[in-house]
């Protein structure tokens, strides 16, 4: 074979394989020792090895299982080069005797075992979402720190600690029993959902960072609704992201500008999606256990379906926003009820129904509070209150694009879309 | 792997419940103590004499300076201590769960530096 053609076929064989299987490797190569760091680099070293070993002698049939044999050994290596302590020899001999084990043909998935540990309760919640995306996804922590707004440096850091942690402390990398596996998904969840909504916080899609990320939270969730088919929480989670996801490029117009759900183009929505996260929903919902995530996703699907056919459903989503209230205590959903209820009985009834800035003070720092203020006031015709309220929500707004949105809105004219503030239009 | 539980809590409720309430407290120690050597995951335990009793010393400029107190003082007092083997944090965390301690204080579970031992147990 011609060198550099078989240097280009075990480039792309090796780019493909990372893509489809660096978590099941890491994953399978850590589940034992809990080190996680160890794994990844002995990982990354039989990668590098595959380059240099594929394009002489060809691609191996079975890629995966090559890795994982170099990976091990790399591993012994490692372990007898650091001179660990003398006791260590037991983990070694397990080292050497799993090197000696028959290929593995089909790698056994603990990725899921890997999500839980990284969204373990004694990790730091803010970086069980950029562990996930790391361990799982094998993400640089340039990459992920960009999305998170942090340097390079700084997230490499909190990454290598949360992984000494796991080793360290003795973190389980496995699959909660029954009676756990509730409070621990919860965990899970918001760390795919964190990672999907900080890909989601660059909304004109200009910054590939954050983009990237976006699908990579999309991958996570539906990664963990293909592990966990019997969780509803876990079709619900994806079903939601489905939603969000579908509507990317209606949200803006090609010049940057926010386009607020009631006015975005349908032509532009990904009706595929929509119709995977409605299937998903409806299995969800059928499991008879509704959660966080399935409400999220039902009210999103009432705004689809408002959208499409006309249909007044502000009464329905207002009970959706009570439920979800109920269940998550979020002044958020609070103002977005109030925003249906405006819709069904009028603006004084909306503004009744808004959560009192003086019972939570964290409402004045929260831009939807504000927009969804300024606009009720305005259809009553206060609108010195509103254009008041609008600048708030203006000072308060990070994208500039919602910012110009605000702007451009007259608290006189007030455009009625109870969603054109929230996160997710 | 080992790991210590480490039992805070504000030593003066204790000195504020009637001899009764002591005594109940006390047969709740026992009972715990109790289930962990059964589960075979027992390794030792202490109750700490209150914090008016410590001295803390250190040295500087190549004397030791002894001082009265504890090292850090805060509203509640390390009290006692449990070391539990276990195969991992998750079992570390519901033994602490159970601990009479987490009710009337807190407990933090610290892995111990077994120097190599508990990495071959691993």
């Amino acid at each position: 074979m011609d060198p550099n053609q078989g240097g280009e076929l075990a480039r792309s064989t090796a780019e493909a394989v990372a893509r489809r299987s660096y978590g099941k490797l890491v994953a399978f190569l850590a589940v034992r020792t809990r080190d996680v760091s160890s794994a990844e680099d002995a990982l990354s070293e039989a990668f590098a090895a595959a380059l240099v070993d594929w394009p002489k002698n060809g691609c191996p049939i079975n890629p995966e299982a090559w890795l994982l044999t170099a990976a091990r050994r790399k591993s012994i290596d490692v372990f007898r080069g650091a001179q660990r302590h003398e006791l260590a020899t037991a983990e070694l001999l397990q080292l050497e005797l799993a090197a000696r084990e028959p290929e593995v043909h089909e790698i056994p998935d603990e990725r899921l075992a890997m999500m839980f540990a990284c969204a373990h309760p004694s990790i730091d919640a803010v970086v069980r979402a950029p562990l996930m995306l790391q361990v799982v996804l094998g993400l640089d922590a340039g990459r992920i720190g960009a999305a998170f707004l942090a340097s390079p440096a700084a997230m490499g850091k909190r990454l290598v600690r949360a992984k000494e942690k796991i080793r360290e402390a003795g973190i389980p990398i496995r699959v909660p029993g029954r009676e756990e596996l509730p409070d621990r998904l919860d965990a899970v969840l918001n760390a795919i959902y964190a990672a999907f909504s900080e890909g989601w916080t660059d909304p004109a899609g200009l910054d590939a960072a954050r983009r990237d990320l976006a699908e990579e939270g999309l991958f996570l969730a539906r990664l963990l609704a293909s592990l966990l088919p019997e969780e509803p929480e876990a079709l619900g989670l994806l079903a939601l992201l489905l939603h969000a996801e579908s509507r990317r490029r209606a949200r803006r117009t090609s010049a940057g500008e926010f386009v607020p759900l009631a006015m975005q183009d349908q032509i532009l929505w990904d009706h595929e999606q929509i119709a995977e996260g409605e299937a998903l929903l409806r299995r969800a919902i059928a499991m008879d256990h509704i959660g966080r995530f399935q409400l999220e996703a039902a009210v999103q699907s009432a705004h689809v379906d408002r959208c499409r056919t006309g249909a007044r459903n502000w009464t329905h989503v207002a009970e959706l926003y009570a439920a979800l209230f109920q269940l998550t205590g979020s002044p958020v959903v609070l103002i977005n009820r109030a925003l249906a209820i405006a819709e069904v009985e009028g603006a004084a009834a909306g503004l009744r129904a808004l959560p009192d800035e003086q019972a939570d003070p964290r409402l004045t720092q929260y831009q939807p509070y504000w927009a969804a203020r300024s606009e009720l006031l305005a259809r009553q015709g206060a609108f010195d209150e509103a254009r008041q309220a609008n600048e708030i929500a203006i000072g308060l707004e990070r994208d500039p694009a919602v910012r110009a949105f605000l702007e451009h809105r007259r608290p006189e004219h007030a455009e009625s879309d109870s969603n054109a503030v929230s996160p997710h239009p | 792997m080992q790991y210590l539980l480490l039992l805070h809590a504000n030593e003066q409720s204790f000195a504020q419940m009637t001899p009764d309430q002591q005594q109940q407290g006390m047969a709740a120690y026992m009972a715990y103590t109790e289930a962990l050597v059964k589960a075979g995951v027992y390794k030792g335990s202490n109750r700490l004499r209150p914090v008016s009793s410590t001295t803390t010393v250190r040295m500087v400029d190549g004397k030791a300076q002894v001082l009265d107190g504890p090292f850090i003082d805060t509203k509640e007092q390390l009290g006692g201590y449990f070391m539990i083997d276990v195969p991992d944090l998750d079992a570390a965390l519901s033994w602490a769960a159970r601990c009479p301690g987490a009710s009337h204080g807190v407990v933090e579970v610290r892995p111990i530096w077994d120097m190599g031992q508990q990495r071959a147990a691993a």
